[in-house]
Parts: structure tokens; C-alpha cells; sequence
């Protein structure tokens, strides 16, 4: 098997998490995609969603994720995204509080956010 | 206490409790800018990502796209400039004013229309006050500015940008700021963000010599070119709303350290008098008492006769 994947998730205004993983599996436009060790040179546009990295040592590390890109060559992934969250970083209790009141008022972007961090949040 | 001591004495008092205050100014900026350089440090992996991406497309596929085209015939440009909403920060603003201007001026010598974007209270000020047609001004975040307020700022200047020149749009996209050099030099800097030429991207990445995979894109080159470019923008312009406020924190801590050391000085200056009033008012006694003892005596040894 190749070497591991190194992978680097990043934010706007930070780095959120870097390290060796296995798999990551990540929402492109066009469906999930995921990407293993050796993979061809991938750019690829990010939808809002879940993001799951199987980390070398065979942890799982999952992140909310909003819009970005991912981009893959020479064994190194990076996500970038405008906000990106990990999932013990996320809030339940706010993101549920956020989720009812986007569907209150009918904020179709502000509801899929909200669904998507509680996704993460539940997946880790 | 004589009268020109008092004054003095009340000058020293003020001009004392204002060093105080410009030395607390001092010290603050010079916690802001470290804050405010490692913000920018903070956000450099993520420009540098989207910059590879960049050239990764613009380099890997032959895509044609509004924001790397130029226009034939420019007509119009639009200039953001970058200042601050707060003063007291020695020729920041005004250098970056000026750097407009003579932006300004050298696009319209060229046959262009220029509307101004402003970023910050100082600029607007200065506009407003002469007058001149302000297409947008944004204010309020320049001190500590977030990746959400570059978004805002963004917005209306890729709309500007999207839309067809007849119709109020923009063929270019010109950004003025203060770029960070270090603690001592900031330097007001102007730079096309767009239309964007592909070659001075990719010798603006860091790895130069390197040579870019040939990329599988999803779903296409186009759709990703669509949505790494708005985002590209917006990272050049959260990279200049940071760099532009470590600039001004730096250059008021400079401003302030001038100053305190200005008001050190003055209140030497005016010891200094307070010390010479206070020994003439002295003199003046001592000479009043030996006067008024020989007038006595005088007048004694006149009586005596």
C-alpha cells in the first residue's frame, strides 16, 4: 500500500486539522468522493457537508464543513474551506437552536448548515 | 507661589497627564500588531492553498472566464481602498489616500472611468469632505477584520465585476492597502486583483519550480474556475484587511511612542523654566529683603543724626 495520505483542513482564518490519514470521504457538487493514497491529481468544488477522515493511527476525525474546494496531488489533500468545524468543536445545543430557528424563518442556507453540523456532531 | 511658576507647574501637570495617555496608547498598538500579525499568519495557508488551486487551473486547463480576460477596451475600473476607521496613526491614512489618488489619477489618464470603494471611516471622511462620488464604503471591523467582512466587502465589487460594462459593470478591479513589511516600514501599495493574469499567480505562489499534476476536476474546470475565483478575491482581500490593519497599529504605535517622547521632552523643557522662575522669584525676594534691610538701616542711621 502507498504511503498515507497527509492532509491539511483549512479554514479561512486557521488551520484546522492536519495529520496522516487513510480515507477521506468529502461532498463535491457532484456527489460524495473519496479519496484514497495514491489517487489521481483531483480539484474538485465542495458542497456543504460532512467531511470524514480515517486518521492512520484508526481514528475517525469528522468536520463540518461549508462550501470549498478539495484539492489532491503527490499524496497531499486539502480541504479548504471558508468555515470548517470540527465535530467535537461544534455545539449541539446551539446548532439545534440555530436549525429550528433557520426553518422558522425559512433560511434554506442557514438550515443546511445547521443540519450539517449536527450531522458531524453526531458522527464522531 | 509666583504667578509664572504657577503656570508652569499647571503646563508640566497636563502635559504629564497626556504622556501617560499616549504611553498606554503605544502600549496597546503594540499588542494589537502582534495580534494582528498573527492573524495574518493564521490565514496565509489558506491563501496559499487557493493560490495553488489557481494556478492549478489556470495553468492545467485551457478555461475562459471573465475574471482572467481582459477587456479589449477597458472603460471603467473599480479601486478599493483600505484604510482605517480611527486616526492617531501618524501618515497611514493619508499615504494610503494618496496612493489612491495617484492610482485614480493614472487610470483616468488612461481613458477610464473609476469608481471608488472605501474600507474604513478616515477614507470616506476624505471623500466625503471633497466631495467625490463614493460607489460603496464599508466601516466599522478595520481594526480586527474577519473573514466574514472581507466576504461583505467582496461582494459588491465581483458583482461590479460580473456584470456587463454597459450596464454599470467594471473591467478591472484595482486594490489599494498598506502592506506590512515590518514593525518600522508599512507601505501603501496599489495591485489589480482582476482581471487576473495567470502568470504573475503562479510566480506569486511559493513553489515556483515545481510542476503542477495534471488535475481531474469535479464536475469541471469551468464550475471549479466559477468558484475558486470569487473566493480567491475574497482571501486577497481578507489578506489586505489584515495586513492593512497591522500597518495601522504599528504605525500608531510609532505615532504614540513619537509623541510620548515629544511630551518627555517638553516636560524637561518646562522644568527647566519652572526651575528658573522659581530661582528668579528667589532672588527677587532675597534682593526685595536686602533692599528693604538697607532702607531700614538708612533710615535709622538718618534718625539717629
Amino acid at each position: 500500500m502507498a504511503a498515507d495520505l497527509h492532509v491539511a483542513l483549512v479554514a479561512a482564518d486557521r488551520e484546522v486539522w492536519s495529520g496522516e490519514a487513510t480515507l477521506v470521504v468529502a461532498r463535491t457538487t457532484s456527489g460524495d468522493i473519496g479519496v484514497m493514497p495514491g489517487h489521481q491529481p483531483l480539484l474538485g468544488v465542495l458542497e456543504s457537508g460532512p467531511v470524514t477522515i480515517r486518521t492512520s493511527d484508526g481514528g475517525t476525525v469528522v468536520a463540518a464543513v461549508h462550501g470549498g474546494f478539495i484539492s489532491f496531488a503527490d499524496n497531499k489533500l486539502s480541504l479548504l474551506a471558508e468555515i470548517a468545524e470540527l465535530s467535537d468543536e461544534i455545539d449541539v445545543q446551539r446548532a439545534e437552536r440555530e436549525l429550528e430557528r433557520a426553518k422558522a424563518e425559512g433560511d434554506a442556507h442557514a438550515e443546511r448548515r445547521a443540519d450539517v453540523r449536527l450531522r458531524a456532531a453526531a458522527g464522531r | 507661589m509666583g504667578a509664572q511658576l504657577r503656570v508652569y507647574k499647571r503646563r508640566i501637570r497636563s502635559v504629564t497627564a497626556t504622556k501617560k495617555i499616549t504611553k498606554a496608547m503605544e502600549m496597546i498598538a503594540a499588542s494589537r500588531v502582534v495580534k494582528a500579525q498573527r492573524k495574518v499568519a493564521a490565514s496565509t495557508p489558506y491563501a496559499q492553498e487557493l493560490t495553488r488551486a489557481v494556478t492549478a487551473v489556470g495553468t492545467g486547463s485551457n478555461t475562459k472566464h471573465p475574471l482572467t480576460t481582459e477587456a479589449e477596451n477597458p472603460t471603467r475600473a473599480a479601486v478599493l481602498l483600505l484604510t482605517s476607521d480611527r486616526g492617531l496613526a501618524g501618515a497611514f491614512n493619508s499615504n494610503a489616500i494618496k496612493a489612491a489618488e495617484q492610482l485614480t489619477e493614472r487610470l483616468e489618464r488612461e481613458g477610464r472611468q473609476v469608481d471608488t470603494y472605501i474600507v474604513g471611516r478616515r477614507g470616506l471622511a476624505h471623500y466625503n469632505f471633497r466631495e467625490r462620488k463614493v460607489a460603496e464604503s464599508f466601516a466599522g471591523f478595520t481594526d480586527e477584520p474577519s473573514y466574514a467582512d472581507a466576504k461583505k466587502v467582496a461582494a459588491p465589487l465581483i458583482e461590479a465585476i460580473e456584470k456587463e460594462t454597459a450596464e454599470g459593470g467594471v473591467d478591472e478591479l484595482h486594490i489599494v492597502y498598506t502592506e506590512f513589511v515590518s514593525m518600522m516600514t508599512q507601505t501603501a501599495v496599489d495591485s489589480r486583483l482582476l482581471p487576473l493574469s495567470l502568470d504573475e499567480v503562479a510566480t506569486e505562489s511559493a513553489t515556483k519550480d515545481e510542476i503542477l499534476p495534471l488535475y481531474d476536476f469535479e464536475p469541471s474546470a469551468e464550475d471549479v474556475l466559477d468558484a475558486l475565483l470569487p473566493r480567491y478575491v475574497e482571501s486577497r482581500i481578507y489578506n489586505a484587511l489584515l495586513q492593512s490593519a497591522a500597518s495601522k497599529h504599528a504605525a500608531t504605535r510609532r505615532a504614540m511612542k513619537s509623541a510620548t517622547d515629544n511630551a518627555g521632552e517638553l516636560i524637561n523643557t518646562l522644568s527647566r523654566l519652572a526651575n528658573a522662575a522659581r530661582q528668579a522669584e528667589i532672588t527677587q525676594e532675597i534682593s526685595e529683603i536686602v533692599g528693604g534691610a538697607s532702607a531700614l538701616a538708612d533710615a535709622n542711621a538718618g534718625s539717629d543724626n
